[in-house]
């Protein structure tokens, strides 16, 4: 945790309320999300018990599963649930757009909007993949036979699931993170796990301080978890009676489990309220347009009749995989910090970036030592900042993303102020003469950072059929069908 | 049991230890208030009810029903199944007798220890012997544990086996019920080597492999996989030896210091002052009393987290943090470099917050 985090911690204890930590918002929160809070059988393995669905506030869908042990019961929930993700996920592929590849030289197809999922936790998205994971392989003819709906329920949980590993992605997003990204509150990250804790310190109910709030939203009785697991004693005192009966009572199950949902299925809304009156950063078009991409790619793949995504990752695949998430993490940090002048301070904290003041510019300087002459300015700029950057450096700052700053001095002048020396390339246009406005004037402030969005090529990896030996050799082929008896 | 811990404890009855309890002590080493009420046996939730700051600790009977329905199967027709994935697992003849020594209850807790005793000083007796009854050393305090476990014995080695009810899919399982689990286990291999070196034999026969019998995916069948327990092992004996001077500690408390559940709320209050703990949020899921010493900690940075408290300098208060951040406290020899970053990390939230 940073400094700055951690100030913020201590700042939200001692006012009892929340501190934000970004002035933007870091991620896409769509205008018709689909909000899916599931309940978790304790004790089964991943069964669903129950699940309040819906893309519409006031128009919660309630789901639930009478025997959780029975298997009927637990496909037949897996068949209603398909039946409300299936057609929202279907419902953005009206529109396409077309994308330049290639340097313009090829287009592509993409839908010009994508589905988004809100889960209340990262338990919540543990859940989806591993509920996509026990329905995809669903044969649907046999002795087992599913709805067709359920094994392809399974493949996009699946998707989501995934999706969600990847940083900065906003397809399938979880409350209680999504507020941590912006606010800290005066408790410990442990607590923090707890949506309706972590609302408290954020918007206290009126005369309420955070933390009183906070501490009252810890009693199950008052605030249900959010789930997927459930309150024992709801589990002992309410579930168990009207369970250990042959025949259940659904309608009383209805009610009280409706009751143990609504409170959450609140919170995610005022979450999603909460979320929208921060203004997006700059670079969450970005990568929403990346989602979109990931969508549209995975629509063709269902298309095709592409194989359900595999039990394990091959090798290849999962190093490739693996290569993805730590570019995509990465960026994403870069991005954020690009985005949100109170991301950037943790740099500036750090001396991984500095803001100072330009105190002298030579915007004409032209190096001609080369073969041909080239426009490369100077520019001189004073911080109190700590700087720790050598000589040699490349510098970018986020008011001039496309121009590098080479550092070519780094001087201390006096107790606390540093004179760094820097020469400019890029962003200038194509003359020998800078356009106006972009090369910094003298007195202008200016940030200056280490970070770099430039482009990362991506690691070379070999075909799967070529995996090495040590590596396992080339995996097999999917099969369907080759695993009805684990259920 | 030292007649000081006793005294701490009052008219109750001890509180049984168990393989849970006895793990949850590596969890937190550094807090005395834990290693004294669990050293003599309190009962550590009934006392925070008594003060007012209960915790919920409950478990959900569904978990409990199922866990014991997959232990049933496991065991049936003479362990057939479990015979099966242990052989298996260990790639060994689990064939040999099975003997189950009872029930859990009070009156055969002897009777039982004699028998396992028997059972393991004869080498080539049985291959499983369930519901064995061992001892273990805890704080000067011999205590009986009661595994609901089965003792695994191929070729002369003991494995001790574990029977969950987590699924493991596809080859993965939640890692924290996972390491859960390993230190339970250890807490086993170490009181049956204990028990192996009392009858003369050689401890090291108990290997230090465990089985881990868990579900398969989303079905119940079981699978079967090995873990090394060593680090847990390890990381328990030194908690225990460390636990041997806990009985010093309560001595020298005065004479006042009751944790007696007869006592008022006030009383048992200011006795838990004098046992000094420390908190961590991580108490609030592995100790029942947790509840209170976080009330009791409001206003230290430990509260808020380790890696807060890390990133504060580790300053203890959130108040002198707040201080040093804003220039008004001067910091102390060892705070320069801490309140330097923290009026750097000020200035900056001032400057964009």
């Amino acid at each position: 945790m940073s400094t700055l985090t951690a100030l913020a911690r201590a700042q939200a204890y001692a006012d009892g309320r929340a501190q934000p930590i970004a002035t933007v918002r870091h991620l896409h929160v769509h205008p018709r999300p689909l909000v899916l809070i599931p309940l978790a059988m304790a004790g089964e393995a991943h069964a669903p018990l129950a699940a309040l669905v819906g893309a519409e506030r006031s128009a919660p869908r309630l789901l639930i599963v009478a025997q959780p042990r029975n298997r009927d019961h637990r496909f037949a929930f897996a068949a209603e649930l398909a039946g409300i993700v299936l057609p929202y996920v279907d419902s953005f592929t009206a529109a396409t757009e077309a994308v330049a590849v290639d340097r313009g030289r090829d287009v592509r197809h993409r839908f010009t909007d994508a589905p988004q999922l809100w889960v209340p936790n990262t338990g919540g998205v543990d859940f989806l993949r591993l509920f996509g994971r026990s329905t995809r392989f669903r044969s649907i003819d046999g002795e087992y036979a599913v709805p067709p709906s359920v094994p392809l329920l399974g493949r996009w949980l699946t998707f989501f699931a995934h999706a969600a590993e990847m940083p900065g992605s906003s397809l399938l997003l979880n409350a209680v993170q999504a507020l941590g990204l912006h606010w800290a509150t005066g408790q410990s990250g442990a607590e923090d796990a707890q949506l309706a804790a972590l609302l408290a310190w954020i918007s206290p109910p009126p005369g309420r301080t955070g933390a009183e709030a906070a501490r009252a939203a810890e009693d199950p009785a008052l605030s249900p978890p959010a789930g997927p697991a459930t309150d024992p004693a709801f589990d002992n005192h309410v579930l168990a009676p009207l369970m250990s009966t042959a025949e259940p009572d659904v309608a009383a199950l209805t009610e009280v489990l409706r009751a143990q949902l609504l409170p959450t299925w609140e919170l995610m809304w005022r979450t999603l309220d909460l979320l929208r009156e921060l203004p997006a950063g700059a670079r969450v078009a970005g990568r929403w347009d990346s989602d979109r991409d990931t969508y549209s790619g995975f629509v063709q793949h269902l298309a095709e009749g592409g194989p359900p995504q595999p039990r394990r990752d091959g090798a290849v695949a999962a190093a490739a995989r693996l290569h993805r998430l730590e570019s995509a993490a990465t960026r994403y940090a870069v991005q954020r910090a690009f985005d949100d002048p109170l991301v950037m301070a943790e740099y500036r904290l750090v001396g991984a970036a500095f803001a100072g003041e330009v105190t002298l510019a030579n915007a004409d300087r032209i190096d001609d030592t080369g073969k041909r002459p080239v426009l490369r300015p100077r520019i001189m700029v004073v911080t109190g900042e700590p700087v720790r950057v050598e000589p040699g450096a490349t510098l970018t700052s986020p008011q001039r993303p496309s121009q590098k700053a080479l550092v070519i001095s780094v001087t201390a002048a006096g107790a606390d102020r540093t004179e760094v020396l820097l020469e400019l390339s890029g962003g200038m246009g194509r003359k020998l003469v800078a356009e106006p406005g972009s090369v910094p004037a003298v007195g202008e402030r200016v940030l200056l950072t280490t970070l770099s969005e430039a482009y990362r090529p991506g690691g070379a990896f070999p075909d799967p059929d070529q995996t090495p030996w040590t590596h396992g050799g080339p995996p097999p082929a999917f099969t369907p069908g080759s695993e009805q008896a684990d259920q | 049991m030292t007649a000081g811990l006793d005294r701490l404890r009052g008219g109750t009855p001890p509180k049984r230890h168990n393989a849970r309890t006895i793990a949850a002590l590596t969890g937190n080493p550094g807090c005395t208030r834990r290693a004294v009420l669990d050293a003599a046996g309190v009962d550590k939730p009934k006392l925070a009810q008594r003060i007012g700051f209960p915790g919920s600790f409950g478990q959900s009977r569904f978990a409990l029903a199922r866990g014991n329905g997959f232990e049933a199967m496991l065991k049936a027709d003479d362990c057939a199944l479990l015979r099966k994935v242990l052989t298996e697992c260990l790639q060994l003849d689990a064939a040999g007798g099975y003997d189950d020594l009872g029930e859990d209850d009070d009156d055969t807790l002897t009777a039982r220890h004699r028998r396992t005793r028997e059972l393991l000083a004869g080498a080539a007796g049985a291959a499983l012997i369930d519901h064995p009854l061992l001892t273990l050393d805890v704080a000067g305090q011999r205590v009986f544990l009661e595994p609901d476990l089965i003792a695994l014995q191929i070729e002369g080695r003991l494995h001790v086996v574990e029977i969950k009810s987590f699924a493991i899919v596809d080859g993965q399982a939640d890692s924290a019920k996972v390491s859960a689990a390993a230190v339970q286990a250890a807490v086993y291999v170490l009181a049956l080597r204990r028990l192996l070196a009392e009858l003369g034999h050689d401890p090291t026969l108990v290997s230090h492999d465990v089985v881990l019998v868990c579900t398969e995916n989303f079905s119940l069948q079981p699978a079967a996989v090995v873990l090394d327990v060593r680090k847990q092992l390890s990381t328990l004996q030194r908690q225990l030896a460390r636990l041997a001077s806990v009985s010093e500690l309560a001595a020298a408390l005065p004479g006042s210091v009751s944790f007696d559940l007869a006592l008022g709320p006030a009383d048992l209050t200011a006795a838990l002052r004098h046992v000094e703990a420390r908190y961590a949020p991580e108490c609030l899921s592995a100790c029942e009393l947790a509840v209170y010493c976080r009330h009791e900690a409001a206003g230290s940075t430990a509260a808020l987290g380790r890696p807060v408290r890390d990133a504060l300098g580790g300053v203890d208060t959130v108040a002198e943090a707040l201080a040093l951040a804003a220039g008004t406290a001067e910091p102390a020899e060892d705070q320069v470099e801490a309140a330097a970053l923290l009026r750097a990390a000020a200035r900056l939230r001032a400057e964009l917050a």
